[in-house]
Order: C-alpha cells, then structure tokens, then sequence
C-alpha cells in the first residue's frame, strides 16, 4: 500500500523525520518496501492560463500559445493536442529546470520563438505515463507555485503489509501504529457536519445474514456527479495510487484509503425496487465496471436489486448499476463482509481489487456507519445535494463486542524470554488501543473492534514484544537435556555414498522433479507419471518417475557445450502411483559418457563402457553387500548391455548402456551409461563381524578353460564355489579370451583359486583333489575343458 | 717383488678400479687362495726362524692394508654406481598425475550439509518428508486454513484439491510432531516447489526448517541460536542480525531476520538494495493452533521454528549471482564447488 506521508502526517505527526518514520515502521513488523518523491525535482514551475491558441504556420502539430502567468503574457509554442484556450496549465518558465537536470531555455520552433513549456504530468515526475499536458482545475490560482500549490514536497512511503495486519490498510491504520510507537495523539481529519433534509430511503434485504451482517446503506439526490473532484484529492488519491475517475468513484476511493472501508455508489435510477444480498443463482451473470463478464457460481456473494446482481460483494461493482455522467441520485453501500465469504473469490474469478484485499484480511466491523457518514460529508462538499437517513441493517451473526483475552504474567516470561515491568505491559497494550483489566497475575485485555488479528493469549504477547522492540530482548541459548541419538551401523549414510561417486569423479547435479512427459515417456515406459494440473509448460508438467530424464537432459546440456566427459549423479525423491497410493521413494542415480579420464600425458585415454560402470556401482555398496546382476531387459536400456541388480532376491535398480534408439530420440551425441538404484537398499550395511586369520600359508592354483562362450562369470564362480571345500577362500577371474586358438563359440577362462586351510598347511595331494573336482564340475555342468 | 712394493702395486690397481667387478678380480688376485699376497704366506717357511714371525706379521698387515682399501672403493664406487642409477631415474613430478580425478557436491548440497553439520552440533537431528504433500499437512495443520490469504504467497502446484507439491519444509514439522513426543530438535533439508519462474525464482527450490520442542524454549533463545548459527554459517564472529516483526501463520510471534550485507558489509549496494541488511530467513514461537493440531500441549511445551531458504544463502556464501545456474547442472559451473 502506497500513502502519502503529508496525508499521514495530517493524522499523527510524531517530530521524527521520514527516515526515522520508515525505519520505526519496518521495525514495527510494517516493513517499508520503498519510498519515492511525491513528484521529480523541479523549479519555478507555475500555474498559468492560456488566452488563446494559434496554429504553428510551419507545422500541423504545433500550437502557437499565449499564455499567462499572473505578470505578463508569454508566448508559447506546444504540441500537445488537448491545449485550449482558457486552460489552466502549468507552466515552465525561461530558466525552470525539469527533472533529469532538463534547462528551459528561450527557444525558437519552426522559426516560431517560445519563452517556455507547458508541462505534461510525465514531464514532472507526477505519472509513469500521461496523455497531452496536465490540465489544472479552472479555479487553479495563475502565478503561484506548481509545487506550492500541489504541496508536491512530500513523500510516498511503501508499506508491503503482512495479511495479518489488514487493519493497517489506511491512514487511520497507520497513524494508529504511529501514535502507539511515537506515543502522540492520532486525531481525524474533521469537515463540516452536514443536515439530512429528505427522508428518502431505499430497502435493503440481508438474504445471506452470515455472510454479510452489517449493511450501511443511503440515499442522496441532486447530485452534481460532474462536479470537479478537488485538487488535494486528485493528489492524494494519485500518491496512492489511484486514478482519478470522476468525483464520487474518487469519494468512495479517498475514504477506503482513509479509513479502511471499501464503498460503494450505486445510480439509484437504475435500481429495481430493493437491495438484496445475496448468494448468486446457478448460471447467473454480470457484466463489471471494467467491462469483463463473467458467469457467476453459487458460492459467490453478490449484492442484486430484484431483477439481476448488481455487484460481486466486497469485489467490484457491475457496469449497469453504477453512478455515471447522467447519475442524479446515488445510493450508497457501506457494508461488512465476512473475511471467509470473500476470501479466494476475487483470484476465483481472476481480479483483484482494493476492495477484495481488504475484505479478505478483514474490515473494522464497527466502521460501517462513520465510513458512510464520512463519504456524504465529502459528496455534500463536492458534489452538493440532499441528504437522506442511513438504512443501517445488522444481523445477529455481526461480531459482537470483543472478548477479554487473558495475558499471564508467567507466560511473557516463558514464551518470550523477558521480564518486562508491569508498568510497561499496561501501557504497551494501552497505546494499542486495548482495554486492559489488572489482576493478581494476569490481565483481562480486551482488543479494539479494528485488530480482528488479536485473538488468543499468543497475539497479546506478540504485540508486547513487538512494540517493546525485537532487538531490545537478550539473545540467549535454549537449555535442554543433552541426549544421544540411535545411530545405526547398519546403514551407511548418503555423504558415505555421495562421497565415493565424487571421489570418482562424479559431480552432482540437482534436476527438477517436473520432467518432460516425452523423455519421461521414453526412458520409463512401464511408469505412468503423475501429472501437474497447473504444470508452468508441457516441459515441466510430469513428475519424474526415475531421475534418468533430469539427468540425461543435464548430460545433454553438458556434451552440446563441447564437454567430452561428462560424470553426473543426483539423488532424490521419484513418483510411482500405486493402486491407491503414493509412493515416494529416494533413488540415486548416475550417468558417465564419453572418455574415461581426462585427455593426459601418460596413457591414452578411451570410451566409457559398462565395467567402468559397474564398478562406480560397486564402489556404492558395503563390501559384504551379496549383489547379483541379473541380465535382464529395461525398455530404455541396451538389451544386450543392461542389468537389473538384485539384494536378497529384491530387484533394487538397474544398470547399463542407454538404449541406441533413446540415444538418438533423445538427441544426445553419444553413448551413455547409466544407473539407478534404490537408496535404501544401497544405504543397507552389514556390522562386520570378525574371522580369525589363518596361520598357515595360502596356495594359489591358475586354471584356465574352455567353455561355452555364453556361460556368465557368475555360473562359473558359483559352479566352482559349490564343487569345493571350505578351504577355497577367494576365485579371481582374470582372463578372457577368444579369438584366434580358441574354437567359435567357446572362451577361454582362466582364474585363480586361493586355497588355504585354518589347521594346517595343505598338501599337493590337498591341492590337487580339489582342483579335480572343480575341473569335473565345470565338465559336468558346462562341457568344459582345460585349456591345453 | 718385496712386500712393499707388491702392497704399493695393490693400492694402485685399487684406486684404478672403476667398477666392481674389477675391484673384485683385483680382490682375488692379490687375496684369493692363489693371490700374490697370499702367496708370500707360502714362502716363509722359506726364511730362517728368527724372521719368520716379522716376516708373517708385515705380509698379514699388508693384506689387511689391502682389504681396507678394497672396502673403501667398494664402498665408494656402490656410492657412484647408486647415484648414477637414481641420476638415470630422474622423471619430471610437475606433470600430472594419472587416473581419476575427483568430481564434487552440487553447491545447494554442499550448503545443506554444513548447515545440517551446525546444528548436529547443537543436537538437530535431520528429518525428511514426501515431496508431494496433502493439503493439510502443507496448509490446514500449520494454520493456513482454505482461502487464507497466506496461500495466495505460495503459488502452489496442484495435482487435485487435495494433493499438491509442498510449497515449504514446514510440513515435516507437522509431521515429525504427529510421530514423536517431545523434547524435538530436528532440521528438514529439502526440495519445495512454486509456481514462478522468473530471474529470481525458480519453481523448485531448497528449503531448511527447524524445530526446537521443549519444556523451555523461549523467543529469545531462538533470536540467540539464530543470531549464533548466521555467525558460524559466514565464519563472522561480529556479523550483525537483527529481528523484524513478520507474519507466517504457523508461528507466534513471526519475525524475519536480516543479517548484515555480506557482500558490502552494511555500506549499502546493489545487492542489499543500499539498506545494508539481507533478509535471510524466517523464524518464530510455534503457534499454539498447530501444537493443537499435533496435539502437544503448549501449557507444558514451548518450541521454535525457523526455515531458510538454501540457494540464497549458497548464492551469499559463494558470491552466485544467477539462480538459475544452480539447476542447468553445466560443468563449468560445478566444477567451482570441488
């Protein structure tokens, strides 16, 4: 909210200047966003009158002006369309200086001499935009000082105000805050009484009493609605930002600002036999103020007459009811709309208006009446006319009298950490505008109508302490009772596993977990991804049901900027909806392309490929982790290269080479491998458990063999483990070979077996009796021989 | 030859050995079984008696002149031969070395922890929750009920009416109380999601909260570990903070905490918008209303809560200034965090 602070001023004027004022705000929880100048830097500027307008002779757009300024008659040259004669204008002089340090000088246009300029509201700094010059009222007195006669020397102070403090949306709101800070005293402005000298009235039906319980309504005839607004309210409202719009649109604007209480004027002719408010019927419509229509749903409040709505309560009113350049008699509303009803309806129907921000965070219920009161005080000055008596309608839902709010000493102590003195208690809560009853070791404090945000205990002691000063209280430790956590052995942490992938050389990226429903679609198939229903493009609009797509999009963005080895993992949360479900689950997830290290000196660098892989994977788990990988498919992996992982018979991830044709779809330059794997299960640790260490010396026996070229490793591992002793301790597989010697469709194995017994030195007889029986398994399970 | 001029013969062929193969074909040609010194042992019986033993004891003290000086020029050409070997062996150690070189954390993730670390320190145990939430927990528990004003802030991405992103970590804590019993103390590092996206925002973000639950916790000792934590966090014993009175709807009383610009030390600049202080986190007593809906009893327990945003604090620590950065992932960026 914008105000002026010379408005404000004219309310609370504590001897602080605008700095202090800011500041004390800001620190009062009423945080200041900004001030600006009420208008750009400018001098000898002045009102003046233009007596006549003569064509340029040289050029169609300009006029040639004779202008006064009260002394003498200068001759003006302007180009604006709407200078006339008779306007009053503000005039810039032979050596006035305009904002941007801008000098006027005598100047000749199209041959024609200027002693001058007529200024635009632009041209000053009093608006971002302005069409022509600024037109002053016709009563403007000629001569004086633009500043002087606008009061322009003023300052705008922005308030970004938290939805708790709707009370503070006005003047009044603020010099409230002020005088309770700067203890000084908080007067309103005060204008003539007037007389109410007709008794007309119009009926006012209250259809929804929950939803609206209080309605202040009034008539007034003999309206001049063209009256001129006045100038201190054009620049009042203007420092508030508000466009002037007519006299009673701008009664009803200046009040809301100044009081709190959004209003209403409706044109009394074009009203059908009563007010009613009411919820809106199915497939009504309205067409508002600024021309929008929209169609109306059940839940919406709408105040009507007896044919059709008329207004969306307490949100803006309706093109055909409100007071236009033909209004003669007006019928004014004032009325409190509960915070609930009004809440959301405004963004529902896509507005927001002054008076929808202010009734969603709560209007004085008391403020109906002075509001109504205060606006036909300023028609009657404007506008003139005649005055009927107020329709003043209330329900029994209308908030009652506040409630006392028990505050205990004890508490103040506790909740906040100070020992404040009762003295200052009292009076912070006085100053508020509270109520206060004095006990033993409490207080009954009862809240003014107008601070709806006090409600409970909490509330009182936010206030005290926000008024005592946030940084006025000691910054103390919290004291507790040291206790220890679990901290399970059975489980490695992810730092652990964060850690390993970088010292691999990995780098983490964090991806969004919205994805592209097309990568989605291609790198999980089987996964229906949850979609967004307000996604902020198609890109984003799936949650991702692996990290593949985030991460693979991150590969791509890397390998299109010339990087020729990219190594990147993530871990986070993926999305599989279940059947009634769910399921959120923490994966980690890596991706390497291109070369292995790189480009150096010492050895010739080559291509990632799965074993390079597998073993950053490895590196992942404990060491007594038993994971079998499993050659299976995965619909975005190599089929030939791909492995599901499995612990304990639990599939926890996979592995393997992006599939060729994701490759392509995907638009990535290169191969790509990739994992994923549950981190739960990856997390899973064993608590080591010790074996003794044999005494006796190891033996190592190398075998090599031929056997089926499709025969896994791992057959062949477990094949040997089962046809030994226990004295087999370790097989180390280190040699495959086919090719030249080796007959088509066979390999060549060849492993170590490390023997050793904990009781005694083995013999050759030891020895060879059970290479034996690996040499006959190996036969007997996969027609394998030794190679000779 | 007498034994004089054999031992003057010996010492020179020593000193003309070169290596030590020589050295030792000199060794047994003068010592060997059959070597000239050993040799003379054989011709004193030869001499009469009474020269005998003058005449052993010269020819033995020759032959241990000789083996000295044997020794010493094994001793010295093992020295060179040693010293040529490793001169041989020289390798230039300014070229790099092989292998894998190492990667690094992700900044956002780097910041998490050394907070997380700070306040381990403190007893803060960390805590997780869905990303995708249910209203309740999300609004409804932390006292935002429907059409709250509030939630109009919160730009939330929706699945169905009920069903959202989390647009906070606050959440967690509501969750944490539904579960455990006080005393609490946990941290909630994690992802949160708005519906922005614009220079300044992006529509997935880190937040951290934290939750203190305790028989007697105050609003002083909040602004005391806050105050701390900020000053470990920039490693600056004598950054300001100050507390500024705010709203959220979970907590009572609110406040927002601004510390003073790190980048130009409270002078004012462009980043702190010339003010000299940064808004960094918000914090404040937990609402009686969601101690209600957690159902703890606020007569026994008080608590704290606080949550911050981690990029921004990233982006202030490391001097970051584009958040979008932290989410293209390019190598060049990450590569800074190492």
């Amino acid at each position: 909210m914008k105000i002026s602070e010379q408005w404000l001023r004219t309310w609370v004027n504590p001897s602080i200047s605008t700095e202090e004022m800011v500041e004390q705000l800001t620190m009062a929880g009423l945080e200041v966003e900004g001030t600006e100048p009420a208008a750009g830097e400018f001098t000898d500027v002045v009102v003046a009158n233009v007596e006549s307008v003569e064509k340029h002779p040289d050029a169609d757009k300009l006029s040639v002006c004779q202008v006064t300024d009260g002394n003498e008659t200068l001759q003006i040259v302007c180009g604006a369309d709407n200078v006339r004669a008779g306007l009053s204008v503000a005039l810039a002089r032979v050596g006035a200086v305009l904002p941007g340090n801008f000098n006027i000088k005598p100047a000749k246009l199209r041959g024609v001499a200027s002693a001058g300029m007529l200024c635009s509201e632009k041209e000053l700094g009093l608006a971002e935009q302005s069409d022509g010059i600024m037109e002053l009222p016709a009563d403007a007195p000629v001569g004086t000082n633009l500043r002087d006669y606008l009061e322009l020397d003023d300052t705008i102070i922005e308030i970004d105000l938290t939805p708790n403090r709707g009370d503070c949306l006005s003047v009044a709101g603020i010099a409230r805050e002020l005088g309770s800070l700067n203890q000084c005293d908080v007067t309103e402005e005060v204008h003539d009484p007037y007389t109410q000298k007709i008794n007309d009235t119009f009926e006012v039906n209250i259809e929804a009493p929950e939803a609206c319980s209080h309605y202040a309504g009034r008539v007034l005839r003999d309206v001049d609605v063209n009256a001129p607004t006045p100038v201190w309210m054009i620049e009042r409202l203007r420092r508030s930002g508000i466009r002037s719009l007519g006299a009673v649109v701008d009664i009803t604007n200046y009040v809301m600002i100044e009081l709190g209480q959004p209003m209403h004027a409706f044109d009394l002719d074009q009203l059908d036999g009563r007010i009613r408010v009411r919820y809106a019927k199915e497939s009504e419509t309205i067409t508002l103020l600024d021309g929008k229509s929209i169609d109306l749903d059940q839940n919406t409040l709408v105040i009507a007459d007896n044919s059709r709505p008329l207004a969306l309560a307490g949100i803006m009113g309706g093109e055909n009811s409100g007071v236009n350049d033909q209004t003669r008699s007006i019928f004014l509303e004032s009325a409190y709309f509960a915070q609930e009803v009004i809440a959301g309806k405004a963004r529902g129907y896509g507005l927001h208006t002054d008076s929808s921000h202010r009734f969603e965070r709560g209007v004085d219920p008391q403020l109906q009446v002075h509001a109504i009161d205060r606006a036909t005080e300023l028609i009657l000055e404007i506008c003139g006319g005649e005055v009927g008596p107020v329709t003043d309608v209330t329900t029994k839902a209308h908030p009652q009298d506040r409630h006392p709010i028990d505050l205990r000493y004890e508490r103040i102590n506790r909740v906040l950490g100070i020992q404040l003195e009762q003295d200052e208690i009292i009076d912070i809560l006085e100053r508020l505008g509270m109520e206060v009853k004095s006990f033993k070791d409490h207080w009954m404090v009862k809240p003014p109508s107008f601070r709806f945000d006090i409600e409970i205990e909490a509330d009182l002691l936010e206030e005290l302490v926000r008024i005592h000063g946030y940084n006025n209280i000691p910054r103390t430790q919290p004291k507790y009772h040291a206790a220890m956590r679990e901290m399970s052995e059975h489980q490695q942490p992810l730092t652990r596993l964060r850690k390993s992938l970088v010292d691999r050389g990995y780098f983490e990226a964090i991806t969004y977990s919205f994805v592209d429903p097309k990568w989605q679609a291609i790198l999980d198939p089987d996964n229906a991804a949850v979609k967004l229903s307000n996604p902020l493009s198609s890109e984003m609009s799936v949650m991702r049901t692996t990290i593949w797509p985030g991460l693979l999009q991150a590969v791509r963005h890397n390998l299109n900027r010339q990087q020729n080895r990219v190594r990147l993992f993530e871990t986070g949360q993926v999305f599989l909806q279940g059947d009634t479900e769910m399921a959120q689950i923490d994966r980690i997830s890596g991706a390497i392309c291109g070369l292995i290290n790189d480009e150096q000196w010492a050895e010739s660098s080559r291509a990632v490929d799965f074993y390079d892989l597998k073993a950053d994977v490895e590196s992942l788990f404990g060491a007594e982790a038993e994971i079998e990988y499993r050659a299976e498919a995965h619909p975005a992996l190599h089929p030939g290269q791909s492995a599901a992982l499995y612990n304990n018979g639990k599939a926890i991830g996979w592995m393997g080479a992006l599939h060729p044709q994701a490759v392509t779809e995907l638009d990535l330059s290169n191969t790509v491998y990739i994992f994923e794997l549950d981190l739960e299960a990856v997390c899973q640790s064993h608590l080591p458990s010790f074996r003794p260490l044999s005494k006796f010396p190891e033996v190592r026996r190398d075998l090599a063999i031929l056997i089926d070229e499709n025969v896994s490793a791992q057959s062949i591992e477990d094949c040997i483990r089962d046809s030994t002793s226990k004295i087999l301790q370790e097989v180390r597989l280190f040699d495959i070979y086919t090719g030249k010697g080796v007959d088509k469709g066979l390999k060549s194995v060849a492993f170590g077996l490390i023997l050793q017994d904990f009781s005694r030195t083995l013999t050759d007889l030891d020895i060879d009796s059970e290479i034996e029986s690996v040499v006959n398994a190996l036969n007997q399970n996969f027609a394998a021989t030794l190679r000779e | 030859m007498d034994l004089q001029a054999l031992t003057a013969k010996a010492q020179s062929d020593i000193e003309a050995a070169d290596n030590l193969d020589a050295l030792d074909q000199i060794r047994v040609s003068y010592l060997g079984k059959k070597g000239e010194l050993t040799s003379l042992l054989k011709t004193l019986g030869t001499l009469p008696a009474e020269e005998r033993k003058s005449a052993g004891q010269d020819i033995n003290r020759a032959k241990q002149d000789v083996q000295q000086a044997i020794e010493a020029r094994k001793l010295s050409l093992q020295a060179a031969a040693l010293e040529a070997k490793l001169a041989s062996e020289r390798i230039d150690v300014t070229l790099p070395g092989r292998g894998q070189s190492a990667g690094g954390l992700h900044p956002v993730t780097r910041t998490m922890q050394r907070i997380e670390d700070l306040f381990s320190q403190l007893g803060f145990a960390v805590e997780q929750g869905p990303e995708i939430e249910d209203d309740y927990h999300n609004f409804e528990a932390l006292n935002i009920p429907a059409h709250h004003p509030a939630r109009a802030m919160h730009d939330t991405f929706y699945f169905d009416a009920q069903t959202l992103l989390r647009t906070h970590t606050s959440p967690v804590q509501v969750r944490h109380m539904e579960t455990d019993k006080p005393p609490l103390r946990i941290i909630a590092p994690g992802r949160v999601y708005r519906c922005d996206s614009d220079l300044t925002h992006t529509p997935m973000f880190h937040q951290i909260e934290g939750l203190l639950v305790d028989r007697n916790v105050s609003f002083s000792d909040l602004m005391g570990t806050l105050a701390d934590f900020l000053k470990h966090f920039f490693e600056n014993d004598d950054l300001q903070t100050r507390f500024r009175p705010s709203y959220f709807p979970f907590t009572e009383p609110s406040s927002e905490v601004d510390i003073q610009c790190v980048m130009c030390g409270g002078e004012g600049c462009r980043v702190c918008g010339h003010t000299g202080w940064l808004e960094i986190l918000g914090c404040g007593m937990v609402h009686p209303n969601v101690f209600k809906a957690v159902g703890i009893d606020n007569e026994e327990y008080t608590g704290y809560a606080f949550g911050m945003g981690v990029e921004r604090l990233a982006m202030l620590r490391y001097g970051v200034n584009d958040l979008r950065l932290f989410f293209e992932n390019d190598l060049k960026f990450l590569q800074q965090f190492a």
